[in-house]
């Protein structure tokens, strides 16, 4: 009978081996990138609109910001334009934009026509920065406090239901310079 | 209104393959006849549904449907209706969706041939089937539902990832699929054979068929994946012991050691519980395989923890299914003892070597795959297997199990006398040595022991093979489709072998930079870079080097490689250029733009590498004709089970 009973038993361990690895995961929630929790990467880049300046991520900490991956080529990031600049509006969270593997000079044509709902945009024409921040595709978001902590990433266009749900909530129980 | 259609079709189904299972088990253990016949009408509605389902799906695809999460996440209007259709299986749900369609359609095919079996094991079979069937329903539904809504829908979707769009990806997971879910088969006939408590040679006569011709899939499905590995990810091997390759590489093994099982258990009524084990074993390795592929489990350790909830269902299902075919062997299978036994030296200890180093090999691979896992697991830190590990282990226990073919191959059934062929074989190998190295030496004029070594046991095998079926043949006896099929299948194999040591061991690999009008030579070739041009896409922009190639003077080719940068997802994919000359296989790959108009490039040739995947397709030609003999269709004809009566030679 023991026999018979080995390759239960064999099976048995491994099943308690793959479940000590699902116990070591995060409770609950999907995570959808490795920097959440962590500090954003570091990065400096010439200003989209003012080519001799340089946005750097250190003049960014201190406050929440939105990181805003987008580029021309992008068709989801035109349906998402609506959206930023209905953010902006809203004045509780300033928009850093990412322009990405992008013409700088189309990407301004974008901003005059289209409004320009960023504080600032950073060009990023090697994607060198977004392979730092682990860039899938374009748009995404991520959100960062105070301390430069990535604390939320959304993929695809932002949306209401993202904003009030997800953002929102993060930005309010911590309001800026609280921190 | 098509997603929700599909939706809704994927539940019915669910409730439908509950019934199955129900029906089928309930039924055949209460003796129940109407619950019985209810099984098959289970089946059919099941298939319908989820074909339903499919066919949504897919009109979401080619529709361009971006409200559909799934097609969202994985379309793009700028995409090939082709790809459309393929970007289906794309991803996790698509997949999981393809393996239930796949697993429908085997049981389809599965109760039209059980009209000939004993209602009672073909309910028992089919009622197993639906188990499967609703576990990965529930899976899908709960977890992993493709029908899932975007609100607001996107404007574009967010394209397929870019290294899958290419016509391997189309045909290459539905086949290996077809394989995977085949072996469900065979754990089905298995689970039914224990829940019955009784398993005869008949038992065995009705598996093989089944068993041969998911093989035969997996096998082709295998192939297909290196093949589409060698040209589209650009760094020309064809294997890399990957945990997505080892994933459809350890069900094979096991799933080969099981074919062979099965032959001693129809031919001779032993390895009984053996034979139950490597069904078991195959499928949970399928099942293993499809799950932690899927879910990037094995790719990234840390994924598996990206959705717990997936996780835990996925363990949760693993130790229903496996957990409980373990269980009832434990139970059942000391019952099935046979009396009949052989001799060291007969035709069954040969098998059974060749069951023992292919378990031995499947159980290295999965040592080696799943490793990473166990040491995260134990918290033992970040732990990674290579190449080091895999082939040599892999060496130790394939070199033996290849020698042995040629000697069991003409060993009796029972009797161990092999002194009868003792002239035979000396003489084939003796030929197949001196063939081997006499190519090896005198075609390349190099080589290493371990070339002559895997030369000779590759001709050896073909040589040995062919012995007994060409003295049969022209002695004008006939040869059953099984002898042919299993010839056919054993050749492939010697050819694979082959073709496998020559790769390894003559293949020349040159990284160069090169301007305009440079050019580079290696074995014999001359490569001539002439310079690169811009190509545009349907999504994607290239650049295109135009390579001119010759050999000793003469013209082969004009190859043009590609680098490829897809719009939306914005990835590069290198598209390499493949060139067959005589029997080389020349690779030729672009790499970075170095400035001033050079370029580096890789250049590779490979002597024989296509012959690789054409002995893979040989074996699987070999498989599917041996699952057509005739003794598996005329299995009603209640054959007398004459126990080690039957000593035909070969098959």
């Amino acid at each position: 009978m023991s026999r018979f009973l080995l390759p239960l038993g064999v099976f048995l361990l491994l099943a308690v081996v793959l479940g000590i690895g699902i116990w070591h995961a995060p409770e609950k929630g999907v995570v959808t990138s490795p920097l959440l929790g962590k500090p954003a990467p570091q990065f400096s880049l010439p200003d989209l609109n003012q080519p001799t300046h340089q946005v750097r991520s250190v003049d960014l900490k201190g406050r929440w910001y939105l990181f805003n991956v987008w580029g021309t080529w992008c068709v989801e990031c035109r349906a998402e334009h609506d959206m930023l600049l209905r953010v902006q509006r809203a004045g509780l969270v300033p928009l850093i934009g990412l322009d990405w593997k992008d013409d700088a000079s189309q990407a301004r044509a974008w901003l005059t026509q289209l409004g320009n709902p960023y504080q600032a945009v950073a060009v990023d024409t090697s994607g060198r920065v977004a392979i730092d921040w682990g860039v899938y595709g374009a748009p995404e978001t991520f959100l960062v406090n105070p301390r430069g902590i990535v604390v939320y990433k959304h993929v695809g266009a932002l949306t209401d239901a993202v904003w009030s749900k997800e953002i929102l909530p993060r930005v309010s129980a911590a309001p800026p310079g609280k921190s | 209104m098509l997603p929700e259609l599909g939706h809704f079709a994927l539940i019915l189904a669910l409730l439908l393959a509950a019934l199955q299972a129900f029906f089928g088990v309930a039924g055949a253990a209460r003796g129940n006849e109407r619950w019985m016949a209810a099984v098959t009408t289970a089946v059919a509605g099941q298939a319908v549904m989820v074909a339903t389902a499919v066919a949504c799906l897919m009109a979401s695809f080619v529709g361009n449907d971006f409200s559909v999460a799934y097609v969202a996440e994985n379309s793009n209007s700028a995409l090939p209706l082709f790809y459309r259709v393929a970007a289906l299986w794309g991803a996790h749900e698509g997949s999981l969706l393809l393996w239930i369609f796949l697993l429908a359609m085997w049981t389809v095919a599965v109760a039209f041939g059980a009209r000939r079996l004993p209602p009672r094991l073909s309910a028992r079979v089919l009622g197993v089937l639906g188990l499967v069937s609703f576990g990965f329903l529930l899976f899908t539904l709960a977890t992993s539902n493709p029908f899932l809504r975007l609100d607001p829908a996107a404007a574009d979707g967010r394209d397929l990832n870019p290294i899958l769009q290419d016509p391997g990806l189309a045909v290459h997971p539905p086949i290996l699929y077809t394989g995977y879910v085949g072996f469900s088969v065979a754990f089905a006939f298995a689970c039914a054979a224990m829940l019955e408590g009784r398993l005869d040679q008949n038992w065995a006569r009705w598996t093989r068929p089944w068993t041969v011709t998911a093989w035969s899939f997996l096998t082709c499905g295998i192939a297909l994946g290196s093949f589409w590995a060698y040209y589209e990810l650009g760094w020309g091997g064809f294997w890399f012991w990957d945990p997505v390759e080892n994933a459809s590489f350890m069900p094979w093994l096991v799933g080969t050691a099981l074919i062979h099982s099965l032959a001693v258990t129809d031919k001779r009524g032993l390895f009984k519980s053996w034979t139950l084990l490597l069904a078991i074993l195959a499928f949970s390795l399928s099942l293993l395989g499809t799950f932690l592929v899927r879910s990037g489990v094995l790719v990234s350790v840390h994924s598996f923890a990206a959705d717990p909830q997936r996780g835990i269902f996925i363990l949760a299902f693993l130790i229903i299914m496996i957990g409980g075919a373990l269980g009832l062997y434990a139970w059942r299978a000391p019952q099935l003892r046979s009396n009949a036994g052989f001799e060291l030296g007969a035709r069954e200890s040969f098998l059974l070597f060749n069951n023992i180093l292919l378990v031995i090999a499947a159980g290295t691979v999965f040592a080696g795959t799943l490793a990473p896992l166990i040491a995260d697991a134990l918290k033992l830190g970040a732990l990674s297997v290579g190449p080091p590990y895999f082939n040599p282990t892999f060496l130790m226990s394939v070199l033996p199990l290849l020698a042995l073919l040629s000697l069991g191959i003409h060993a009796n059934w029972k009797r161990g006398r092999l002194q009868d062929k003792q002239r035979t074989l000396l003489y084939t190998l003796i030929a197949a040595a001196v063939l081997a190295c006499g190519l090896a030496f005198g075609l390349y004029g190099r080589g290493r022991l371990l070339t002559a070594v895997g030369a000779t046991l590759g001709v050896w095998i073909i040589l040995a093979s062919l012995v007994d079926p060409v003295d049969r043949w022209r002695r004008g006896l006939s040869l059953s489709r099984g002898v042919v099929g299993m010839t056919v299948a054993h050749v492939g194999l010697g050819l694979a072998v082959i073709a496998l040591t020559t790769v390894q061991s003559f293949t020349v690999e040159r990284d160069v930079a090169l301007s305009p009008g440079a050019s580079v030579a290696a074995a014999g070739y001359e490569f001539r870079f002439q310079g690169v041009r811009a190509v545009e896409g349907p999504n994607y922009s290239a650049i295109a080097a135009t390579v001119v190639v010759t050999h000793h003077g003469a013209a082969v080719a004009v190859l043009q490689p590609q680098k490829r940068q897809y719009w939306v997802q914005r990835q590069v994919t290198s598209e390499t250029a493949i060139r067959m000359y005589r029997g080389d296989n020349i690779l030729l790959a672009l790499g970075e733009d170095l400035g001033a108009g050079r370029w580096s490039v890789r250049v590779q040739i490979r002597p024989l590498v296509s012959l690789v995947w054409l002995a893979a397709f040989i074996m699987a030609c070999g498989g599917a004709l041996a699952a057509s003999d005739r003794r598996y269709r005329a299995a009603k004809a209640a054959v007398p089970v004459a126990q080690g009566a039957v000593t035909e030679p070969g098959a």
